[in-house]
């Protein structure tokens, strides 16, 4: 693993906001197999490192936009479960009153601009977060998170134009977990990824997404020189999602195999791999990990079991909120 | 009669087509081995070959760009988008580029191509996954709009789309690509423009478009049951329009009700229902009721997304407030 030079606090919080990740999602999960959420769902399991490395780096000023698969992102940009279960559940007591959903949660308060149903979407608006930033003297940067698959949207290539031209404090990270839907990357995606951004004279980096600390240190140089005026920057993250595109993605051998699946999960598993480097390193021991996994798992149960007994928004508030006051 | 899900009616239609016509394809994201999200197009690509159901980028702007180059040029693509709420990432290619190409060039040039897309809520898919933006489609003189709402019509008016020479969009309603009806064995194509009249009836008239017309039928049922007669007419394509068959109804009803679910302002049923006023106005007993989906984003909860679209229940009920003459002066 990368060695990133943090204190054991901030190890700790690292270890403990992947695990929250992993835990939300099973308990999503849960909820759709058991018919208890509405719609489908897409799990970022297997992908925590990216998210936490990443979102471990910023403050809550700073902005994140994030994807259909963005429970991730929001849990490390630092949102509760109660809130977020009450969304995915069409709560009222939900971060979007309910009226987002999994595919449109977004949380204001620590700076995450929410999650996009249209693959790429939120590109001009992170690019146009940043504009904002540099015109108005702010010096918070934004994360623009998206898959591989979103790489092959225009707007992509018309945002990152005006960020580099303008120099721009956006950051766009890119999934690469190698498909997009039931495609394989390698068959949808010409030539290299990075060597897009860097057509736009666009330093961009490649970096194992599985390796939390890696990720943190990396997105930590490139936050600080953002807020010196030397963004935007590009880093590809390879990673791996664990379930299906979506909830309901259970029989996907036809696309990929249960060997490679197997593989990444017992060979590169973020969560894994730094559990044991932070007990090889003496940062932690097993038993105050497993007392961290205890409470999160508590943690989570008892927001599900909130969301699940709380109140659907008042049928008047279906036309509320077209238009702001 | 054999019956089929609307999914497979749409797979035979293009099948057949496929077979009948070597400048055929089709393209779109996840198109071939998987079939699209919702299976529709499974099987295809074994039998015509990744070369004629071609998997593309996520990169809808342009691959629909490609499709109205390649049919300017002698091929005829079906194009799939996945959802019809992308409608709005392509509206260059389609709106611009596609519709306009014929007139443009004086009739020397033409965009034989086939948008196939979805529209519908209720599914809990949000905002972004659950529009039926059919009337933004219809509003543009150059494309014509096919709403199939049932498997005989999806496979009856898809061949006729893909053999028609000017763009055509078909929105399928989808939740109901596992509903079942009868369709044919034989082959049989249906001729744009013709509305189809599921339900006679002599009092009151409700016109329904794809997804809407299972709910006026029920509606009918419910009426019927209380002695009022609804007629109700599928219009099948909403570009062209069968207006003769819908002022012939009117004519004999004197009272309409028009369900799309499509927003309502500026919508599929205020387009209908201003033709009527317009052409069958001495023929009307009460004003031609607009009934689309609320004008509001589609909401996630399924407390406020199921109040959003019409439903048999409130149909019926705005049905016997206008025969028993309660809204006569409502609008
Ligand atoms: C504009 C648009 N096109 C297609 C889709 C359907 N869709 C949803 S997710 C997805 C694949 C995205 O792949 P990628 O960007 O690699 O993200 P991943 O799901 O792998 O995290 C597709 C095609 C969509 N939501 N929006
Ligand atoms: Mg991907």
């Amino acid at each position: 693993m990368a060695k990133a030079k943090t204190n054991t606090e901030d190890y700790l919080r690292m270890y403990r906001q992947m695990m929250r990740i992993r835990t939300f999602e099973d308990n999503a999960n849960q909820l759709y197999l058991s018919a208890k959420m509405p719609g489908l769902t897409h799990m970022y399991s297997g992908e925590e490192a990216v998210a936490v490395g990443i979102c471990e780096a910023l403050t809550d000023d700073d902005r994140i936009t994030s994807t259909h698969r963005g429970h991730g992102h929001c849990v490390a940009k630092g949102a509760n479960f109660k809130e977020m279960f009450c969304e995915l559940l069409g709560k009222e007591e939900g971060y979007c009153r309910g009226k987002g959903g999994s595919m449109h949660i977004a949380d204001q308060s620590h700076g995450n601009l929410g999650a996009n149903a249209i693959v790429g979407g939120s590109m001009g608006i992170a690019t146009g977060s940043a504009l904002r930033a540099k015109l108005l003297g702010q010096d918070d940067v934004t994360v623009c998170f998206f898959g591989d698959g979103a790489t092959a949207q225009g707007l992509w290539y018309e945002v990152m134009n005006m960020a580099a031209l303008w120099t721009l404090p956006v950051i766009y990270a890119c999934e690469n977990n190698g498909y997009s839907e039931y495609t394989k990357t390698e068959e949808i995606a010409a030539g290299s990824i990075t060597a897009r951004a860097e057509a736009f004279g666009i330093e961009a980096f490649q970096v194992d997404g599985q390796d939390v600390l890696a990720v943190n240190e990396l997105t930590q140089k490139l936050v600080a020189r953002c807020r010196k005026g030397d963004g935007p920057f590009f880093i590809e993250l390879m990673t791996y999602r664990y379930h299906g595109h979506h909830v309901g993605d259970i029989n996907r051998e036809y696309y990929r195999s249960k060997a490679e699946e197997k593989d990444w999960k017992d060979n590169r598993d973020p969560i894994i791999r730094f559990r044991s480097y932070l007990v090889s390193e003496g940062i932690a021991t097993e038993d105050e990990i497993e007392a961290m996994n205890t409470e999160i798992e508590k943690d989570a149960s008892e927001a599900v079991a909130y969301a699940e007994a709380a109140k659907y928004p008042d049928v008047s508030e279906v036309d509320m909120h077209i238009y702001a006051d | 009669m054999r019956e089929i899900t609307l999914s497979q009616a749409v797979n035979e239609a293009i099948a057949e087509e496929m077979r009948r016509d070597r400048t055929v394809f089709l393209m779109g994201e996840d198109v071939a081995e998987a079939g699209t999200p919702f299976k529709v197009l499974s099987g295809l690509v074994e039998e015509f070959g990744t070369e004629r159901v071609i998997d593309t980028p996520i990169a809808e702007p342009g691959f629909v760009g490609l499709a109205v180059g390649a049919a300017m040029t002698g091929a005829r693509p079906i194009v799939d988008l996945m959802f019809g709420d992308f409608i709005y990432l392509v509206m260059d290619q389609l709106c611009n580029q596609a519709a306009k190409q014929h007139y443009m060039s004086g009739g020397k040039l033409s965009v034989p191509m086939v948008l196939r897309t979805n529209m519908g809520a209720t599914r809990r898919s949000a905002a972004q996954h659950s529009q039926s933006l059919q009337a933004i489609v219809a509003h543009i003189p150059g494309l014509k709009v096919a709403m199939p709402s049932s498997a005989y019509e999806a496979k009856g008016l898809m061949k006729t789309a893909i053999r028609d020479n000017n763009p055509v969009v078909i929105f399928e309603d989808k939740l109901m690509y596992q509903d079942k009806a009868p369709v044919p064995e034989e082959e049989f194509l249906i001729p744009f423009g013709e509305a189809h009249i599921k339900r006679d009836g002599s009092d009151i008239t409700l016109i329904a478009t794809s997804s809407m017309v299972q709910v006026a039928e029920k509606a009918a049922d419910l009426l019927s049951k209380e002695g009022i007669e609804a007629e109700v007419i599928d219009p099948r394509t909403i570009v062209p329009l069968d207006e003769a068959a819908l002022i012939e109804s009117v004519k004999k009803t004197s009272r309409a009700i028009v369900i799309d679910e499509g927003h309502q302002s500026y919508g599929v049923t205020s387009e209908i229902a201003s033709r009527l006023n317009e052409k069958a106005f001495y023929h009307l007993d009460t004003p031609v009721i607009r009934m689309g989906a609320m004008d509001v984003p589609v909401p996630f909860s399924p407390a406020l997304e199921d109040i959003t679209v019409p439903t048999p229940d409130r149909v019926a009920e705005t049905a016997r407030k206008l025969c028993s003459g309660e809204l006569i002066h409502a609008a």
